[in-house]
């Protein structure tokens, strides 16, 4: 048996590191994959709560997370892409006007 | 000590190890290959906390569908290198050293306040078999029916809008 604490442990360093990558670095894909690894840390301890509660809302709650991440995936790089063609870099320190 | 506590070390190691690497992967390509062994990891771990639906959903949307689009457009814009260009050079110890108290305090705050205390299950006893799955999906159309419909619909926008987002107008360059 493994006490659920060790998951909600590993879940908060993988958040941890997502935030990390957010703050440091700065190719706006890498930012945009740190998003994702948050979101999976967040899946992971509502996954394991789910598991102890013998519930299976938790699960339903990961399912829908999943998909709103696929759709939120899809329109931020579409936007990457779209910022990429008026300003020719995607390094977010360059990402400084309104305006293109 | 177990064999699900070696298993839980060995893969608790993998996936911090893998998002490490996706951090400080010069190149953009390898991140994203460190970040989809993270996923499957994790996909991993959901199978151990008795969630096989949830796993596979994980490789196939995650590992696969999102991951294979974070590669096309690396390769699409290629943006694998970024010359080091910082802005402002205290920015990075800074930003690992809240990182740190952040990591600290989420620790203390998950594990003292609000939670529910207990063990998770052993994998595969009575957990990943036909019978879990067909509750899980009885759960789903019948108590989360709404919000099912709802994430199609959201789906549908999202898909409009990329398309919205990326067309070239009819005769004229797009600025």
């Amino acid at each position: 048996m493994i006490p659920v604490e060790y998951y909600i442990i590993l879940s908060a360093i993988l958040f941890t590191i997502g935030v990390t990558g957010v703050l440091v670095r700065r190719n706006a894909l890498i930012i945009f994959m740190s998003i994702e690894l948050m979101l999976n840390a967040a899946n992971l301890a509502i996954v394991a709560f789910s598991s102890v509660l013998k519930s299976f809302s938790g699960q339903i709650f990961v399912f829908f997370v999943i998909a709103v991440a696929a759709a939120e995936v899809a329109v931020g790089l579409a936007l990457i892409v779209e910022i990429f063609k008026t300003k020719h870099s995607i390094d977010v320190d360059q990402m400084n006007s309104l305006k293109g | 000590m177990t064999l699900d506590l070696v298993l839980f070390l060995v893969l608790a190691v993998v996936a911090v190890a893998t998002a490490f690497g996706m951090l400080f992967s010069k190149n953009a390509v390898y991140s994203a290959l460190f970040l989809v062994l993270n996923f499957v990891t994790v996909a991993v771990f959901y199978l151990l906390l008795g969630a096989p639906f949830i796993a596979m959903a994980q490789i196939t949307v995650y590992a696969g569908a999102i991951m294979v689009l974070f590669l096309f457009v690396i390769m699409l814009l290629g943006a694998e290198r970024l010359p080091d260009t910082r802005v402002l050079p205290w920015q990075k110890p800074l930003a690992i050293g809240l990182a740190v108290i952040l990591a600290l305090e989420s620790t203390y705050l998950l594990l003292s306040k609000a939670r529910p205390a207990g063990s998770v299950l052993l994998p595969g006893d009575e957990v990943n078999t036909v019978d879990t799955l067909r509750a899980l999906g009885m759960t789903l159309f019948n108590d989360y029916l709404l919000p099912f419909e709802v994430t199609s619909v959201l789906l549908l926008v999202a898909m409009v809008g990329v398309i919205v987002l990326v067309r070239r107008e009819k005769g004229g360059q797009k600025s």
